[in-house]
C-alpha cells in the first residue's frame, strides 16, 4: 500500500469522525431541550440571576450583581485571593447617563 | 485534473517518506502540536457552550433589580422604597427580595439562602423550620428529605432545619448551592432588619422602556444603582471572553508556541535539507514540485495535529465533562454543579481554529525552502 | 547533436577566491557514441558535464542541443529539457536516505505523474536489467559501493533519457566491477543512447569501447583523441 493510501485513508476517517461530531453537536443540543428549559423555568420562578458555577466567594457566585468594588469590599488594597476570581471578571456598569442639574 | 492529483499523490509520498526519515523528531513535534490545539479546542469549545447556555438559561432572568449602596458599598434597601418606585409609571409589578450567603464551617461551603417570590408558581415558600435545598448542599451534607441540617444563626444560636423537598438535579446549574425558607426564618435566622430588604426586582410593561426606567430610577433613587438583564446577559458573555485572566494565558501561551514552531521552521535549512532539495531538482523536479511537496509536508502534520487536537477536545468537553478544567473552575469552592456542557459549536469558531492552526505552519515550512528550490540545483549541492 | 561555443564557467567571480573552473571550451558531441572526459581532479570535468546536462550555466560561451539554445533558457524549461533528455549519474550516487531502492528509482517521473502502477512495473524492469531487483525494498543507506551505483544508474534511466552523463563511475567500484560498468554503458549506448562520461580512471578511458577521449586541463580541452 503506497504512502499517501495511508494518509488519504487517514483523511478519510478523520472526516468522518470530524462530521460525526458536527452530527453529535446538532443531536445532543437538540436533545437538551427540556433540560434547559427546566433551568429556565427556575430561573423566571424564582428571579434568579447567575449560574452557581463559582460558589468560592461573593462576588464570584453572583458575577452580574457584583461590582467594580466587591472584590475589594474586604479592604482597599485586597489582591485577588480566590482562585476563580480571575477567571470571572468584574462587571462592568452599563453607562446609564444621569443628567446634571442646571 | 487527473495527472494533477496523480502527481499531488506522489508528492505525498515523497512528503511522509521525508518525515518517516526523522521519526522522534516529528512524532514529537506532532504530539506538542496536538497538545496545543486540543488545549485551545477544549477552551473554545468549553467558553462557547457555557455561554450559549448561559443566555439561553437566563433568558427570563429579572428584567431590572435594584440595589443600594452606601459609600460604595451594597447596602440594605429600606422598604419605603418600594413606595417611592411604586409611583413611577411603566413599571408593572415589584416586590423586595431578601437573598444572601451563609458560609457553613463544617463543610466549609457557602450557601445561597433565599426565600423564594411570592409570585413564584414552582416553590411557595416552605413552612417555617422548613428548608428546600438544591442537589450540592444535599450531596455536600448528605442529606435526603425529611433530615435535619443545624445552622448557627446571626446571633450564635443554632437553628435545625427540616429539608421538605430538594430542587431538580436538572437544575443544578443555577441551583446547586440554593436553600430556600421562608421570609420569618430568613429574618430570624440573620437577624435581619424588619424594615429592611436585599435588593428589589422590578418587572416594566413594556421591554422597551426598561433603560428610560432605569434612568428615572437612579433620578429618584440616588444612591441606588439598577442592573439591567441585558447587564446579566452580557456578564456571562464575558466571563470566559479572551481578554480575561486565565484564558488570556493560555491564549498568549499558545501564540508562543505557534511563533517558536513557525519560527523554528523559518530559520532556514540544515545542510541536509540543502542537499535534498538539489537533489530533487538535479534529477528533474522544478521549482514548483519541491514546493508543493513542502508544502504537503508541513499541512499534513498541521492536518493531523488539529484533527487529532480537535477530536479529543471534543470527547474531553463533552464526553468528559470538561475534567481537566475541573481545578481552575472549582477553585476553593466546596459546592461544584456537575457541569455537563450541551454540544453548542460554533462552526465559524472551529474554521477559525482550523485556519490558525494550518495556515501559519504550512507557510512558515515554506518560506525558507524558497530561496533553495529556486536557485541551480549545481549551486545548491556545492 | 550537443554544440558547444566558447563556454567559461567562473565562481566567485570578482572576489578573492575567484576560480574560472572552465575556460573557453568549444565542443561538438556526436549522438550514439560514448565519449569520455579524462583529466586529473580539479580539471573541470565536473563542472563541464554540469553544463552539458543543464543543471548549471555557463557564465559565458553557449551551449546547443539540436540547434536549440539551451544554455539560457529559463529555469522551468530547462528543468523539462533536463528531464527529457538527460541522465545524470553524480560522482557520490547523490541518493536520497532514507527511501528505499525503488523509490529513488522513481523520484525523477514523481513530477510528470505517470500512472503508479506502470512508473513502478517500469523501475522494477529497470532493477531486473541491472540485476538489482532483490534490493527493491532496501533503504540506500544499506548498499554496497557496487549496488548503489547501479541504482543510481537505474534513477537516471527512468525517464528514458536520450543522453547518459556519468561523473567519476568507477571511484567506487573494484576492477571487474569497473569493467563490467562500462560493458553496461556500452550497451546502452547500443541501444541508441549517447553516453559521456568523466574518468581519471585508465580501465575507462583505455576501454575499447570508447569512441571519444577527450582531455582537460586547467579547465581547458586539451587533447582530442577519437579511436
Amino acid at each position: 500500500m503506497r504512502k499517501s493510501d495511508l494518509f488519504l485513508r487517514g483523511v478519510a476517517v478523520a472526516s468522518a469522525l470530524l462530521l460525526l461530531t458536527a452530527l453529535d453537536s446538532a443531536l445532543r443540543s437538540r436533545m437538551a431541550g427540556p433540560a434547559i428549559a427546566s433551568r429556565a423555568a427556575l430561573v423566571s420562578d424564582l428571579d434568579l440571576t447567575d449560574l452557581a458555577l463559582f460558589t468560592e466567594a461573593r462576588y464570584t457566585r453572583h458575577p452580574s450583581q457584583a461590582d467594580l468594588h466587591s472584590a475589594f469590599q474586604d479592604h482597599p488594597i485586597a489582591i485577588e485571593h480566590f482562585p476563580t476570581g480571575s477567571v470571572v471578571p468584574a462587571r462592568a456598569p452599563m453607562p446609564v447617563a444621569a443628567p446634571v442639574q442646571p | 485534473m487527473r495527472e494533477w492529483l496523480r502527481r499531488q499523490r506522489y508528492l505525498i509520498d515523497y512528503s511522509l517518506s521525508a518525515l518517516a526519515r526523522r521519526p522522534g523528531k516529528h512524532v514529537g513535534l506532532l504530539v506538542v502540536y496536538t497538545l496545543i490545539v486540543f488545549l485551545l479546542a477544549s477552551v473554545m469549545l468549553f467558553t462557547h457552550a457555557l455561554r450559549r447556555e448561559a443566555a439561553l438559561v437566563l433568558a427570563d432572568s429579572p428584567q431590572i433589580i435594584l440595589q443600594r449602596q452606601v459609600a460604595g458599598r451594597h447596602d440594605l434597601m429600606p422598604l419605603e422604597y418600594l413606595e417611592r418606585i411604586g409611583r413611577l409609571r411603566g413599571v408593572s409589578a415589584l416586590y423586595g427580595r431578601l437573598w444572601g450567603y451563609f458560609y457553613d464551617p463544617a463543610v466549609r461551603a457557602n450557601y445561597t439562602l433565599m426565600v423564594p417570590p411570592e409570585s413564584s408558581t414552582g416553590h411557595r415558600a416552605p413552612d417555617p423550620g422548613e428548608i428546600t435545598i438544591g442537589s450540592g448542599i444535599a450531596r455536600t451534607r448528605g442529606l435526603a428529605v425529611g433530615d435535619y441540617l443545624s445552622l448557627r444563626s446571626a446571633r450564635g444560636e443554632p437553628f435545625s432545619f427540616r429539608v421538605a423537598s430538594l430542587l431538580p438535579t436538572t437544575t443544578e446549574l443555577v441551583s446547586t448551592d440554593l436553600m430556600l425558607l421562608s421570609a420569618a426564618d430568613f429574618r430570624r435566622f440573620f437577624a435581619y432588619p424588619e424594615d429592611r430588604v436585599t435588593d428589589i426586582v422590578l418587572e416594566v410593561r413594556n421591554p422597551r422602556e426598561v433603560r428610560t426606567v432605569a434612568e428615572k430610577l437612579i433620578l429618584a433613587l440616588p444612591d441606588t444603582r439598577p442592573i439591567l438583564r441585558e447587564e446579566i446577559l452580557r456578564t456571562y458573555d464575558a466571563v470566559f471572553g479572551w481578554r480575561q485572566g486565565l484564558v488570556f494565558v493560555l491564549l498568549a501561551g499558545a501564540v508562543l508556541a505557534f511563533v517558536i514552531f513557525a519560527w523554528d521552521r523559518a530559520s532556514g535549512l540544515s545542510g541536509e535539507e540543502r542537499r535534498e532539495i538539489g537533489i530533487l531538482k538535479s534529477i528533474g523536479w522544478e521549482t514548483g514540485d519541491v514546493l508543493r511537496m513542502k508544502f504537503w509536508e508541513g499541512t499534513i502534520l498541521s492536518l493531523t495535529a488539529f484533527s487529532l487536537g480537535y477530536l479529543l477536545a471534543y470527547a474531553h468537553v463533552f464526553y468528559g465533562s470538561a475534567a481537566l478544567f475541573e481545578p481552575v473552575l472549582k477553585g476553593w469552592a466546596v459546592l461544584y454543579p456537575e457541569i455537563r456542557p450541551i454540544p453548542f459549536v460554533d462552526g465559524l469558531q472551529v474554521a477559525t481554529l482550523l485556519a490558525f492552526t494550518v495556515f501559519p505552519y504550512t507557510v512558515a515550512t515554506i518560506i525558507p525552502i524558497w530561496r533553495a528550490a529556486v536557485m541551480d540545483p549545481d549551486a545548491v549541492m556545492r | 547533436m550537443i554544440t558547444l561555443r566558447d563556454v567559461s564557467k567562473v565562481f566567485n567571480q570578482g572576489r578573492g577566491n575567484e576560480l574560472w573552473a572552465v575556460r573557453g571550451v568549444t565542443l561538438d558531441l556526436d549522438p550514439n557514441q560514448m565519449t569520455v572526459l579524462r583529466g586529473p581532479s580539479g580539471s573541470g570535468k565536473t563542472t563541464l558535464l554540469s553544463m552539458i546536462g543543464a543543471l548549471s550555466r555557463p557564465t559565458s560561451g553557449r551551449i546547443l542541443l539540436d540547434g536549440e539554445l539551451l544554455s539560457n533558457l529559463p529555469e522551468r524549461f530547462m528543468t523539462q529539457v533536463r528531464r527529457r533528455t538527460f541522465g545524470f549519474v553524480f560522482q557520490g550516487f547523490n541518493l536520497i536516505r532514507g527511501l528505499s531502492v525503488l523509490e529513488n528509482v522513481m523520484l525523477p517521473a514523481y513530477p510528470l505523474a505517470p500512472v503508479h502502477g506502470d512508473l513502478r512495473r517500469r523501475a522494477l524492469a529497470l532493477l531486473a536489467q541491472f540485476g538489482i531487483e532483490r534490493k527493491a525494498g532496501e533503504r540506500v543507506e544499506w548498499l554496497s559501493g557496487g549496488e548503489a551505483q547501479r541504482t543510481a544508474i537505474c534513477r537516471a534511466l527512468i525517464n528514458e533519457p536520450r543522453i547518459l552523463i556519468a561523473d567519476e563511475p568507477t571511484a567506487n567500484l573494484d576492477s571487474r566491477l569497473s569493467r563490467e560498468l562500462v560493458g553496461l554503458l556500452d550497451e546502452l549506448r547500443a541501444l541508441g543512447k549517447t553516453v559521456l562520461v568523466s574518468s581519471h580512471d585508465p580501465l575507462v578511458f583505455e576501454s575499447d569501447r570508447v569512441h571519444r577521449v577527450l582531455e582537460m586541463r586547467d579547465g581547458r580541452l586539451a587533447e582530442d583523441s577519437r579511436c
